[in-house]
């Protein structure tokens, strides 16, 4: 091997960003063979997402939850492992959140409640990531296989629940009752207005200042605790991890725990924050799109930040650019999302070789 | 009661189909190294294109051709991303199952503007029950002609075909020479290359014939069970799919026996709704709904017999150069 070395705007910068241009050409390919103009379609998108107040008050909150979801698949990734339950994580954390909000939103204020519903919701989700983290440490079963089993046994449990245990009194659907004001979530109305922005109607709330709390925990943690180094080496060569002493299994657990902490407070958001009661579904898909996320942030808190943004203003632009053009369904953004993890995840060596091959032998030269 | 024995029999048949069908795919895709949890997306796909062509040309058997179409074509992209650019074969799935959940949807609105599914299909546009000879003659004779006319005759041509795929599985995988070297690169792919035969070649073709398989569960969703495509209307079978390939360790006639335990529990649980058991009391349908996950994580976990997969599964093969 020679010395030579692709420099570092290359890896982390061009080839990423060839890979995501390439997803974008490739869903302009979709609305054209829709027959919509895919640069009409991304003006109804962009103002969606940004062209009013109220649009950036969704897009920061559809961006909550899948910074979540996207740290938790990410730091996963860190460790080699892939955190397909992010969404019964997510599920399972809101229920926690619901449960503490349901007993003490009429005895507690709210300055208590919160960190008790945000503590709970991250104890519930990282509970669901135990038992396949376990399994995979200790009994070398395959944790993305028992992850996605974990979605559906959430699921279950949680249609069960509702069903069951937590619907409200005369009601049809299975929804819990209305928490007191005293467990909602402020929103972030009177912290924009300031600044003469006005979000009006959306459901942004203090659940976005958390989740970059939780990205700034996710950096300290990763990059700057003898912990976080024993992940990293773990998830680069877990060989040679365990020659140098460290525990990967107990590094594989530790890892998820905080994995489905992270999941799990997509239900902080979600229903403390914007739905105000327990019901089913609300995940909707969250879990997934973290994939996308965590892909296309590069495993970095930046990265996901600005990932969550992005898909976040497609979610958001998306619902618009099907108020606009009705023979669109919002549900092209989930195809965009489906050609960003081909792209910049499963085909991310596609022009790795030629590309590092040719600064390589520039660099030689 | 031995009638309605026969009933859940019959409805199990019918609900294990799509499943024996797609774990049949993964068992090949999986066997030849690849991991595959795209199977809910193939299908989903292959519902759709079987539902779109059966409406438009009138005809199930269209339907069936364009479902196997479609699905082989997803499965060249998962093959392409993890055998010719050793991708993550995971993502890879993520990514299909991902594109295919929206695209259906965005390409039938677009087409049907029925808000995402398809016409409803009737006549040749569907994959009819076929009644077996003499199944009314016999069906006043006692049990057997039970059995016959009701569990046996009366489903339709892919059910009959899901079956006759296992034995002939079993017969591909494990009496074929392009078996034996199927089974070789999912366990020691130097092996084979050292052999002179081209793991990539052998890979792409349990891909390719994983995507038929996963076609024909999608055209028998959408054409034989269903009459017309509804929005995801896989709803996590793929997933069982594979579970019951795990649950089967990767092994034709296991994995039947685990698709018709998941089929007869998801026909059970219909049954069971607000029926209250003697001694048991009511037993909650979700109950019965989780188990085949349950029961695939428990074997995973080693506490009923052990699931051990193909060696070089989910691993690229880089070929070594001197």
């Amino acid at each position: 091997m020679s010395q030579a070395k692709v420099p570092a705007w290359v890896s982390v910068g061009l080839i990423p960003l060839l890979n995501i241009l390439l997803a974008f050409f490739v869903s302009g390919l979709v609305f054209l063979a829709i027959g919509e103009d895919p640069i009409e379609a991304a003006g109804y998108l962009i103002y969606g997402a940004f062209g009013y107040d109220e649009g950036i008050g969704y897009t920061l909150y559809y961006a909550t939850n899948l910074i979540f979801t996207g740290l938790a698949v990410s730091i996963a990734f860190k460790a080699g492992l892939f955190n397909i339950g992010g969404e019964g994580q997510a599920y399972i954390g809101g229920l926690g959140v619901g449960l503490l909000c349901l007993w003490f939103d009429s005895s507690l204020p709210l300055i208590v409640i919160a960190p008790l519903a945000i503590i709970g919701g991250a104890l519930f989700g990282a509970a669901w990531a135990y038992i396949p983290a376990y399994l995979q440490a200790r009994r070398g079963s395959h944790i993305v296989i028992t992850t996605i089993m974990f979605n559906f046994i959430a699921s279950s449990l949680m249609v069960y629940l509702m069903v069951n245990w937590l619907k409200a009194e005369g009601v049809m659907s299975p929804i819990s009752r209305t928490f007191e004001e005293s467990a909602w979530l402020p929103y972030m109305h009177d912290l924009f207005s300031p600044f003469g922005l006005d979000i009006g109607g959306s459901p942004l709330n203090m659940a976005f200042i958390l989740a970059l709390l939780c990205c700034v925990l996710y950096w300290g943690l990763v990059w700057h605790t003898r912990w976080g180094y024993q992940l990293r080496t773990v998830g680069t060569n877990p060989t040679a991890a365990q020659y140098a002493g460290i525990d990967n299994a107990k590094v594989t657990i530790w890892v998820m725990l905080i994995s489905g902490g992270f999941a799990g407070l997509v239900g902080v958001n979600e229903i403390m924050g914007v739905n105000h009661n327990l019901l089913l579904n609300f995940t909707a898909g969250y879990g997934f799109a973290g994939i996308a996320v965590a892909l296309m942030g590069r495993n970095h808190p930046v990265g996901i930040i600005l990932a969550a943004m992005l898909f976040g203003a497609l979610y958001q632009g998306g619902a618009e650019l099907a108020f606009e053009i009705p023979t669109i369904t919002p549900e092209i953004v989930v195809v965009i999302q489906g050609l960003v993890i081909l792209f910049s995840g499963a085909l991310e060596n596609m022009f790795k070789g030629r590309i590092e091959g040719f600064f390589l032998r520039r660099a030689a030269a | 009661m031995f009638e309605t024995l026969i009933l859940i029999l019959d409805a199990t048949l019918r609900v294990s189909t799509p499943l024996i069908l797609a774990a049949l795919a993964g068992l090949f895709s999986e066997r030849s190294g690849i991991v595959d949890i795209g199977l809910e997306g193939k299908m989903l796909g292959g519902a759709f294109a079987a539902a779109a062509a059966a409406a438009v040309f009138g005809s199930a058997w269209i339907g069936l051709l364009f479902a196997i179409g479609a699905s082989v074509c997803l499965a060249l992209i998962h093959g392409f991303a993890c055998i010719t650019h050793r991708g993550d074969h995971i993502v890879s799935g993520v990514a299909i199952n991902t594109i295919v959940a929206g695209l259906t949807v965005t390409l039938g609105l677009d087409w049907f503007s029925q808000g995402g599914q398809t016409p409803a299909l009737t006549g040749d546009a569907r994959f009819t029950p076929i009644t077996l000879p003499f199944a009314e003659q016999v069906a006043d004779v006692p049990v057997i002609g039970l059995i016959y006319s009701e569990l046996l005759s009366g489903h339709n041509i892919l059910v009959y075909l899901a079956f006759a795929f296992v034995p002939a599985t079993y017969w591909v995988v494990f009496k074929t020479r392009f078996g034996l070297r199927l089974r070789a690169v999912g366990e020691n792919p130097h092996a084979v290359d050292t052999a002179g035969i081209s793991v990539a070649l052998v890979r792409y073709r349990a891909v390719i014939i994983c995507g038929v398989l996963c076609g024909i569960a999608g055209a028998y969703l959408s054409t034989a069970h269903n009459a017309g495509f509804l929005k995801d209307m896989s709803a996590g079978k793929g997933y069982m799919a594979l579970a019951a390939l795990i649950f089967g360790k990767w092994r034709p006639v296991p994995v039947l026996c685990a698709c018709l335990l998941f089929g007869f529990l998801d026909a059970v649980a219909v049954r069971l709704q607000g029926v209250s058991l003697p001694g048991i009391g009511e037993v909650p349908v979700q109950a019965i709904e989780v188990l085949p996950y349950v029961l695939t994580v428990l074997l995973l976990a080693g506490f009923i017999g052990k699931a051990v997969g193909p060696k070089a599964i989910g691993k690229p093969y880089v070929k070594e150069r001197a």
